[in-house]
């Protein structure tokens, strides 16, 4: 009845970490917005779509002269480069058009404004990049190699030390250098923190800027192994807002905790679940292979859900109480 | 051109019917849904699946439809009413991708991606409507039905608006903690207010199924709560008025060009309209065209019910 061998537990637990490493990485960019603006940035997920298409350009004009597999490899980290530069500008560039306007107004103001903005990230998407879905030609050998039965390839080992590194590097920057503390110091209490002599406009920005630009890396990342899609944004701008609500939001280690246990989830709790749904059929003397794998989705809104049932500060959350 | 103009006219009555309810919602209780076409979509499937495999009356379809809307509408909502709005939009973005899934994989039921094609005509009082090709008149028909069901949801929603419910709502709108300091469960009015737009939303969805005789789940995708939620913006959140006029602006320019089979003008266009619509109308006139009417607190004190009342 429960055929889950030990070497396909560890295989989703290291897909599980690919993906939540991915979710992570977008859940930062939320939760630091969040943090300063007290607003969800809707548009986050269109920012990531857009810098793929911007990187998957990049890349494929800048191949069609490759000559070796050595300057694919480095035009691969000049196109990430150039589309965290590129969705770095975007999202500052938005956050002035479509945000700053609205500091002031009402709560739902800004919520629209961004949904707003992200409706017409996506169809300009469509327009300028076409509706199929495009794919990243690994720039290097994907064939997986076997470690005690278990599949892994370079993809998985690139995703989880390319954002381990940038984490560790943000957590860097946030705790350790000035700007970091002028940042904290802005999601504590703008007006205070303007009143030091911080400029929170500038504070502002570079969070929408270092946000954006997490989340075009995590859009490649997520590309090479998944296709790209104008539509992509949306659902994995979801699934990451809720992994940031799980670690809580507005905090840092939090969102990297969130979209890890979210990325496990998806696919050993999924898992999990697809067995005990297939026993219980069995107990009743039907057979049946499997659920539809479109219902994965229902693990993030589900925990979402559960989490805001149980612990709506999220794990790492402080509680808040509301003051009048 | 006839044929069209009644065409529109189906179209901007519908969408007048889910603005009305996102109205609701959204502007009298400040409460951000990106669901409703869901809630329409479960009112259209319901009506499909029963139409098909029961000779029901139609009217009796019709209230089952929003009953299990407005069901669906309240298990969404609490959990996430208890939270602040931000919650609620992505929860109900959820629940909205949910149930597109669920249909597309539910194949025994909604038969899945192709969407139910064989919906029977109507039967209302043991007469039955004719299908909408057999002419002008029955288009007129259901032009007539459709907008019958538009001004009772009008007449309803107005209602609430003016009662001491619907003073409840903007109170909570306004300013939670002021509302929960004044003895409003603002939990309880949050998911009633809720539930009766996911009512109206399925009302609409059972309308549509029973006009085209044909449903997907193409029909109901985000685009559509975008385009509701248009309609509500562009009019001006909380007024009612407003959403009709919204209605009366956005559905012509959304279908007309559509119907006419104008080439040159991409899907997509209309799309990002709605999203500069959304942005522009945020940064340069947030109440919409219309703003909405600020309370007569004067008349309402002097009401001599409410004197009564709050002793």
């Amino acid at each position: 009845m429960f055929n889950l061998s030990l070497q396909e537990l560890l295989q989703h637990l290291i897909n599980g970490l690919t993906l939540g490493a991915i979710y992570a990485l977008i859940a930062l960019g939320y939760t630091m917005v969040y943090g300063i603006l007290k607003f969800i940035n809707f548009a986050h997920g269109e920012i990531l779509m857009v810098g793929t298409f911007i990187s998957l350009a990049v890349y494929n004009v800048l191949c069609s002269t490759a000559t070796s597999g050595m300057m694919i490899i480095v035009f691969f980290i000049i196109s990430i480069i150039i589309a965290m530069i590129s969705s770095g500008l975007l999202g500052v560039v938005i956050e002035k058009i479509a945000y700053k306007p609205l500091r002031n107004a009402s709560r739902l103001a800004p919520l629209l404004s961004a949904i707003g903005v992200s409706i017409i990230l996506t169809n300009l998407a469509q327009i300028i990049f076409g509706t199929k879905d495009q794919r990243f030609a690994y720039p290097y050998n994907n064939d997986p190699f076997n470690l005690f039965g278990i599949s892994i390839t370079p993809t998985h080992i690139l995703t989880i030390i390319v954002s381990l590194f940038l984490m560790v590097i943000l957590k860097f920057f946030i705790d350790k250098t000035k700007l970091g503390k002028a940042m904290r110091a802005t999601s504590e209490n703008k007006r205070i923190a303007a009143l030091m002599g911080i400029n929170v406009d500038f504070i502002v920005s570079l969070t929408f800027a270092i946000g954006s630009s997490l989340a075009a890396v995590a859009g490649i990342l997520y590309a090479l192994d998944y296709k790209a899609k104008s539509t992509m944004g949306l659902l994995i701008g979801l699934k990451a807002f809720i992994a940031a609500v799980i670690g809580g939001i507005g905090n840092i280690t939090g969102a990297m905790l969130g979209g890890l246990l979210l990325g496990l989830l998806e696919t050993i709790g999924f898992r999990l679940f697809e067995i005990l749904v297939v026993s219980i059929y069995s107990i009743f003397g039907k057979s049946i292979t499997g659920i539809p794998l479109g219902l994965k989705h229902m693990v993030a809104f589900s925990m979402l859900i559960l989490i805001l049932l149980i612990k709506p500060s999220g794990i790492l959350g402080k509680n808040v109480r509301e003051k009048v | 051109m006839l044929n069209l103009l009644i065409i529109v006219l189906i179209y901007i009555c519908l969408f007048c019917i889910l603005s009305l309810s996102l109205n609701l919602i959204a502007g009298y209780t400040g409460l951000l849904s990106l669901c409703h076409a869901s809630f329409m979509s479960i009112g259209a499937y319901t009506t499909a699946i029963i139409m098909t495999k029961f000779n029901a009356d139609f009217l009796l379809v019709l209230l089952l439809s929003g009953i299990l809307a407005s069901f669906f509408g309240i298990i969404i909502g609490l959990p996430t009413l208890r939270l602040k709005g931000d919650y609620l939009a992505i929860a109900t973005l959820g629940f909205g991708e949910i149930v597109v899934n669920i249909i597309i994989n539910w194949e025994s039921l909604t038969r899945g991606a192709r969407g139910i094609h064989d919906i029977p005509t109507a039967k209302i009082f043991n007469y039955r409507l004719m299908p909408k090709d057999a002419g002008i008149l029955s288009k007129v028909i259901y032009f007539l039905l459709i907008l019958i069901f538009l001004v009772l949801t009008y007449a309803f929603i107005s209602k609430i608006i003016k009662s001491r419910f619907g003073r409840a709502l903007e109170a909570i709108r306004e300013d939670e903690i002021a509302a929960v300091s004044m003895g409003i469960n603002i939990t309880k009015y949050k998911v009633f207010s809720f539930a009766i737009g996911a009512f109206f939303a399925g009302i609409a969805g059972s309308l549509f199924s029973i006009y085209f005789l044909s449903i997907s789940p193409g029909n109901f995708t985000f685009n559509i709560s975008i385009m509701i939620l248009c309609i509500v913006v562009l009019g001006g959140m909380g007024n009612n008025f407003a959403s009709i006029l919204g209605a009366l602006i956005v559905v012509p320019a959304y279908y007309i060009p559509q119907l006419l089979n104008i080439p040159f003008i991409p899907p997509q266009f209309n799309q990002i309209i709605f999203g500069l619509i959304l942005v522009l109308m945020m940064i340069f006139r947030p109440q919409g065209l219309l703003g909405r009417k600020k309370p007569d607190f004067e008349r309402i004190i002097k009401r001599k019910s409410f004197f009564i009342r709050s002793r």
